[in-house]
């Protein structure tokens, strides 16, 4: 099966989550309908499928959504457009001359030659690791994606007494879940002196439900050798070690774990792509364009994303470079485009590089800060010069920030080397 | 005259807006913080008679695709009839084929409104 002659598409796309479908849409409204996308699950709409509460694509779609509701608005959007998609097909490989190998149940073993690829992988939990605690690993400890799938896809309750650690939405949304299944939450543990969650969340699945948020607390032991019978968490101090005589034990019999999510470039890595070692994800020039030429990223693949209509429009403008890409190629150029320098606070931005040739009128930059801040400016310098400033009431590691640069404002200043962004206190 | 103002965090959509809301003798008269038309409306109601939208998932029979099928209020429904909602869907059945919008509990809880599928089964 190797040996035949691979299929050829413009625009392959790797994942058929929100990014994928988004990614694919825009690449054929931008004229370039030779798309495909491989999706390793048994259907479209990635994560969103397991995300059954609301608060999706309000500013999209003016409306109130679900995930499921959301992904849908994309799937039918696609099927309208005749977009072809492979279900139960798994990306095992991509090469720098993009040629992807997949491996499917029904098929076996394809290569797809492809004009242009998009990865929208999404992301994946940070794993349990994370729980640096001796002993045993009962039952009884789940992540909290793999418990919210069970909830709500397969509807098998994890257990009735739950401890969570970490402050991850996935983990406040689920401490809600829990909660109106029956379950009684004890409280959710955060080691971070600010939560990892969106306010919202902690609004409206916590505080709703009177749910204890212990910020600067961790689980120092784990009881229960065939499954979890109870935990202690601590308090921690600044150096985030536990402080001794603060222990309290909590009976029950499921450990969540909401500790952060990672994005899924395995396969990014293989390639031989360069990876950002801070977003864990593929650095990308003002087209999203990775280093290797051709190669788009998009969506949780790129960087995590709490906003999943951030997700789409970032996606949309990747299709529609990868359908530019495949029409037109596009000459190489010496360097990547200025560097975009992320400092004081702000801890890194997509994308890192910008072109000013070639990028449009305006560019997205998105960041996330490092820690929680009150009243302290964003700032963009082109090399010396202070360009943008603008004051935030809030800022936290939780929620991505953006700013938008204009093609004008570098064009005038020929010459440029570098843009920064930071945080000022003035 | 009695003046006093309630500090919130708009629930509307993620972007979490901290809301200032001004209350004179109970009665909202002024909201600070929001982006956008949702967060004044949200924090007026919000101080006087807070609601939420309440989603869960249901088991479906009959579908080749799906075990559950994901639900919702067709719209929001006072913040302490939340349970009564998650009580009523307790047995409930969907039967595929099933259509996102397709109702599957009219009238919950009393409430007035129903419960309606976000997913096809
Ligand atoms: C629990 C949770 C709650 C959230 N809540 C909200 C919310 O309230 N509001 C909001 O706006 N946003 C929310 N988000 C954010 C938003 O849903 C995500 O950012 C968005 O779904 C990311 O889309 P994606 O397409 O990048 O990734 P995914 O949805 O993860 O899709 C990636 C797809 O790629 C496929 N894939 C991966 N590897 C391969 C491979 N090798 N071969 C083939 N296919 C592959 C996967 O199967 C998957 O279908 C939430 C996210 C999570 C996890
Ligand atoms: S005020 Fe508007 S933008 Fe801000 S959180 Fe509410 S709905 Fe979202």
């Amino acid at each position: 099966m190797m040996t035949q002659t691979p299929e050829r598409h413009a625009v392959v796309i790797v994942g058929g989550g929100p990014a994928g479908l988004a990614a694919a849409i825009a690449a054929h409204e931008a004229g370039e309908h030779d798309v495909l996308i491989l999706e390793r699950d048994t259907q479209l709409g990635g994560i969103l499928n397991q995300c059954i509460h609301n608060g999706f694509g309000l500013h999209t779609f003016k409306e109130e959504l679900t995930g499921p509701e959301y992904a849908a608005r994309f799937i039918d959007r696609a099927a309208e457009l005749g977009i072809p998609y492979r279900l139960g097909t798994m990306v095992l490989d991509i090469s720098p001359e993009r040629v992807v190998t997949t491996v499917s149940a029904d098929r076996g073993i394809e290569r797809f030659e492809a004009g242009a690829i998009v990865l929208a992988m999404g992301c994946r939990e940070r794993p349990r690791g994370a729980l640096a605690t001796p002993g045993y690993r009962p039952a009884g400890v789940y992540s909290a994606g793999t418990a919210q799938r069970l909830v709500n896809i397969e509807g098998e309750l994890p257990g009735r007494e739950v401890v969570i650690l970490g402050s991850g939405d996935i983990g406040l949304i689920m401490a809600r879940r829990m909660t109106l299944e029956g379950a009684h939450v004890a409280c959710v543990s955060e080691i971070m002196p600010y939560s990892g969650g969106l306010k919202r969340n902690i609004v409206q699945c916590l505080d709703d439900y009177g749910i204890p948020l212990l910020l600067s607390h961790t689980v120092v032991d784990v009881e229960g050798r065939d499954r979890v019978e109870a935990v202690t968490i601590a308090e921690v101090d600044e150096r985030l070690q536990p402080i001794p005589g603060t222990e309290v034990r909590y009976p029950c019999d499921t450990l969540m774990l909401s500790v952060g999510l990672l994005p899924e470039n395995e396969l990014s890595r293989e390639a031989g792509i360069e990876l950002s070692p801070v977003t864990r994800g593929p650095v990308v020039d003002q087209s999203l364009q990775t280093s290797i030429p051709g190669i788009f990223a998009c969506g949780n693949v790129l960087h995590v994303h709490d906003l999943v209509d951030f997700v789409s429009q970032e996606a949309a403008a990747a299709g529609a470079q990868a359908a530019r890409f495949a029409q037109e190629g596009v000459e190489p150029t010496e360097t990547r485009g200025i560097p975009v320098k992320a400092i004081d606070g702000v801890r890194y931005t997509v994308p890192s590089y910008v072109d000013p040739q070639k990028m449009d009128d305006t560019l997205t930059v998105r960041f996330r800060v490092a820690n929680e801040y009150r009243n302290r400016y964003v700032s963009v310098y082109l090399d010396d010069e202070r360009i943008q400033h603008r004051k935030k009431r809030v800022m936290a590691p939780g929620e991505m920030e953006q700013v938008v640069l204009k093609r004008a404002d570098l064009m005038e200043r020929a010459g440029v080397s570098s843009i920064t962004v930071k945080l000022e206190e003035e | 005259m009695a003046k006093e103002t309630r500090e919130l965090i708009c629930i509307n959509c993620p972007m979490g807006c901290p809301l200032t809301v001004t209350l004179e003798d109970g009665v909202a008269t002024s909201v600070t913080g929001n982006t956008c038309p949702r967060g004044d409306s949200y924090g007026r109601k919000e101080v006087t008679n807070p609601t939420r939208i309440v989603t869960s998932s249901v088991p479906v029979d009959g579908s080749a695709i799906e075990r559950m099928v994901s639900v919702k209020t067709a719209s929001d429904v006072p913040k302490e009839k939340i349970f009564d909602v998650v009580k009523a869907l307790i047995g409930v059945h969907a039967t595929a084929p099933v259509e996102i919008g397709d109702v599957i509990l009219a009238d919950v809880a009393g409430t007035g409104v129903d419960v309606i599928a976000t997913k096809r089964a």
